[in-house]
């Protein structure tokens, strides 16, 4: 069965078959990882083109219909084509070494999995190049803006989303049936690295809510082509109806997105304190109840849509509990690091950046609970600073800091150190000075989504675009380094390449085999 | 957790990225065609790979197991798969339940300037009586929505209309007349024989076995078939469309669903009823034929919340 994967020296239709036809998991998880850093590429570009308009007060470069486009396609392109198939892609290189299983459980099906996604974000960004323009109605979509005044290539949208929710699907379904079905003997639940767990959770949350997805964006369909009224209160329905559907996908979807982050960062920071993961047990727990807690938050993020009162304190209320678990989470990291033999190479940076950043994006997330203040920060610029420290700080740093922590094991050679510090440093900064000065613009009343803006908010939104570039050129270094320690990187001998590391994955050899644990190991 | 020394990972396969090309044609292809003057080509091309790489598809998967490929631990791989599989579905299903349960309870009362929750607190909010006067004004909470507020407002110069009867229960008198009665005997009905059937199989009486499965799939169609009736009668003689408002919506788009569901498994049934009929399945190896009774006792249950929801309790 098992054969040597092709190489460019089988010549390039050996070469290019082994990535269209493979059902190896590490194939498939770096296929999805290189389409992931293709789309952040992508999305950046957008972002950049944003901040470049946004520079100065006035329009300057591009007219506010393509300014809408944009922000819609990068939070698109960010959100389903940059940070979930990237975590996709390390789930599918990491579980399967991580519970001692051969492969995924059902490897032909993770191929598709991924192989949907290029056509799914095809149709997508197609859409900037035909006539009406790309969707402009922000990445929330809300009606009526998607439905009565969106463009005929809504429709575009719409089956781009149901197929893109159709490889979710497929690859969280493969993702539970590995982790129930195909853990080596000794490997029970408790016994999971934290990275295996938390993406458990989160492929349970994707199951659940990809169909809600699908769902909202099917009525979306009828209500543009077939004439019913699911959001339009003159034939009985409710544009606001719209809103709880998408939360209710919405939010257990910013979860699916951190989740798989606080897993990550769970792993590196014990590697490099040199000490077991503090509270592991309680850090399942919370990882368990901050996912069934998300299911019952939604319209925190329609405080201001005209909800009844007693609605708007409950989900006041609820919104505020999830700091508990939250809370757990956080001190268990700070409590690994205490008193442990920290070092600080680039993945502990990265993590320990994650803790800090996500935590202040976590605490204006609070801010933002609280429905009466909230009617001050709704849709300001204050609210793009929140999700973007708990998104970028929180999900594309503990990311970025995998890359550098696994990459050893994934191609046998050693990362430039110092690249990766001097990169840690640019995006640490640049991605400060781009979104914290986002907090004072929208507590001054800057509204998110507009292509100009007051005079008065010149300054900080200068300062935001020269960070904005500055964490742009972070991500060049970071190309740069990785493809570089791919074709020159000093090679590891090492199976445990960090000294502290622990888990089945640094038994194997480094690098590690195309095929790995065809017998299983024997967990004790 | 694993207990055998191997796992069958299949050799690589061309057959994924077909079937990705194919889904990736049927979306684009399918945006198109809803698009005023699109043609369905596209479409159906992308339909048309679909359809043979899921037969290749799974005629392979069957053809591994007929080799002993397929170990316990991978069979187990494929329940795991199906089932939570189904249970997407569920939250599918779940969100035009919830968005009946919200229409009907929530917006109707605000629509008509009423307190949406009588038991809570009568005295309707400033904002909910602002929408009726000013909004839709004469606008009276009811459901089934028969005069939709568009109408109540603007009367014949209404652009969403009514319909003109619903499917609500007839009273007993026309009792034997009221076709989801029938339906819901049929899939009820529908569930017990396939249920016989796999009794049946793991008693290793085939014969019994075809027959019982041959009798479901003839229930499946016989439901299809009056389910098209309802809805012919709908759009011809009771004025009711996907056009008339939110009942209509709510109505046609959860029956639909339901309906499109019902179709696939009845194709699910016939397919391992055509492998009954060869010889294949033992009474300790049936997967195929296990996976599509789940989807039908699933298809079952939906109906069961359909017809309290969308035909009793309206």
């Amino acid at each position: 069965m098992a054969h040597g994967p092709a190489t460019m020296a089988d010549g390039w239709i050996k070469y290019a078959s082994r990535w269209l036809f493979t059902t190896n998991h590490k194939d498939i998880g770096t296929l999805y990882l290189w389409f992931s850093f293709a789309m952040f590429i992508l999305g950046g570009a957008f972002a950049m083109i944003i901040r470049a308009e946004l520079f100065q007060p006035g329009m300057q470069l591009i007219n506010p219909e393509f300014f809408n486009q944009m922000t819609t396609m990068h939070g698109l392109v960010m959100v389903f084509g940059a940070i979930m198939p990237a975590f996709v892609g390390l789930a599918n290189w990491l579980i399967p070494m991580m519970i001692g299983a051969p492969d995924m459980a059902l490897p032909r099906m993770n191929n598709l999995s991924f192989w949907i996604l290029p056509f799914a974000f095809a149709i997508l960004v197609s859409t900037l190049f035909m006539e009406g323009g790309g969707p402009n109605f922000g990445w929330t979509f809300y009606a009526p803006l998607s439905t009565t005044y969106a463009p005929d290539t809504v429709n575009y949208f719409i089956f781009g989303v149901h197929i893109m929710g159709a490889s979710s699907i497929m690859g969280s379904i493969n993702i539970i049936a590995t982790v129930m079905n195909m853990r080596a003997p000794g490997m029970t639940y408790m016994k999971m690295p934290l990275f295996v767990w938390t993406w458990v959770i989160t492929a349970f949350l994707l199951v659940a809510v990809m169909p809600v997805l699908a769902g909202a964006v099917t009525m979306m369909l009828m209500d543009i082509n077939f004439g019913t009224s699911f959001f339009n209160a003159a034939g009985g329905g409710d544009p606001v109806l719209f809103q709880h559907v998408f939360w209710f996908f919405g939010h257990p979807e910013v979860y699916i997105i951190i989740l798989p982050a606080f897993g990550v960062v769970s792993q590196i920071i014990p590697t490099f304190s040199r000490k077991p993961l503090f509270g592991y047990s309680s850090m399942v727990y919370a990882t368990a109840s901050i996912a069934f807690m998300s299911f019952i938050v939604w319209a925190h993020h329609m405080f201001t849509v005209g909800m009844p009162i007693a609605g708007e304190l409950y989900f006041m209320y609820a919104t505020l509990l999830i700091a508990v678990p939250t809370g757990v989470k956080v001190f268990n990291w700070i409590t690994t690091m205490y008193k442990g033999s920290l070092t600080f190479e680039t993945p502990m940076l990265f993590s320990i950046a994650f803790v800090i950043l996500f935590t202040f994006g976590g605490f204006t997330g609070l801010m933002l609970s609280i429905a009466a203040a909230d009617m001050q920060y709704h849709d300001t610029y204050f609210v793009v600073a929140h999700f973007h420290y708990v998104m970028v700080a929180g999900a594309v740093f503990s990311g970025t800091a995998a890359v550098y922590y696994w990459l050893p094991k994934w191609c046998g050679k050693m990362y430039n150190e110092t690249m990766g510090k001097v990169q840690f440093w640019i995006a640490f900064i640049g991605f400060n000075i781009t979104f914290m000065p986002q907090h004072f613009l929208g507590l001054a009343g800057m509204p998110r989504r507009y292509a100009d803006y007051g005079l008065q908010f010149a300054d900080w939104n200068m300062l935001s675009s020269v960070g904005a570039f500055m964490y742009g050129a972070a991500q060049i270094l970071f190309l740069f380094n990785v493809v570089r320690t791919i074709t020159h990187g000093k090679p590891v001998e090492d199976p445990q390449v960090w000294e502290g590391a622990e888990g089945l994955e640094w038994t194997l050899p480094t690098p590690a085999p195309y095929h790995t644990f065809e017998t299983p190991p024997e967990v004790k | 957790m694993s207990t055998e020394n191997s796992y069958y990972v299949p050799e690589q396969s061309k057959l994924p990225i077909i079937a990705a090309t194919g889904m990736g044609t049927l979306a684009f292809g399918a945006a198109t065609w809803v698009i005023d003057g699109g043609s369905p080509y596209i479409f159906l091309g992308g339909l048309l790979i679909m359809a043979l790489v899921m037969y290749r598809w799974w005629s392979l998967v069957i053809d591994e197991n007929m080799r002993g490929l397929a170990n316990q631990q991978l069979k187990q791989s494929y329940v795991l798969g199906m089932l939570w599989f189904i249970f997407s579905e569920v939250m599918f299903f779940a969100v035009f339940f919830g968005a009946l349960f919200y229409v009907r309870v929530l917006v109707n009362s605000w629509l008509g300037g009423e307190a949406a929750v009588g038991w809570f607190d009568d005295t309707p909010t400033g904002t909910a009586v602002a929408n009726n006067e000013i909004l839709w004004p004469g606008y009276e909470s009811q459901w089934p929505v028969m005069e939709t507020p568009d109408q109540a407002a603007n009367g014949d110069a209404a652009q969403f209309k009514g319909p003109e009867q619903n499917m609500n229960f007839p009273g007993w008198g026309r009792i034997l007349h009221w076709l989801p009665l029938w339906n819901t005997v049929i899939l009820l009905t529908s569930s017990v024989t396939v249920h016989i059937a796999h009794t049946a199989l793991k008693n290793d009486n085939r014969k019994k076995f075809n027959t019982w499965l041959g009798i479901t799939v003839a229930l499946g169609i016989i439901f299809l078939f009056l389910q098209a009736e309802e809805y012919i009668e709908a759009y011809q003689h009771m004025g009711l469309t996907l056009e008339t408002g939110i009942y209509g919506t709510t109505f046609f788009l959860l029956t639909g669903f339901h309906g499109a569901h019902v179709t696939l498994g009845t194709m699910m049934l016939l397919i391992q009823w055509l492998r009954g009929l060869k010889g294949h399945f033992s009474h300790d190896d049936q997967f195929g034929f296990e996976a599509a009774s789940w989807y039908w006792h699933f298809v079952d249950v939906v109906w069961l919340g359909l017809f309290i929801f969308v035909y009793v309790l309206a």
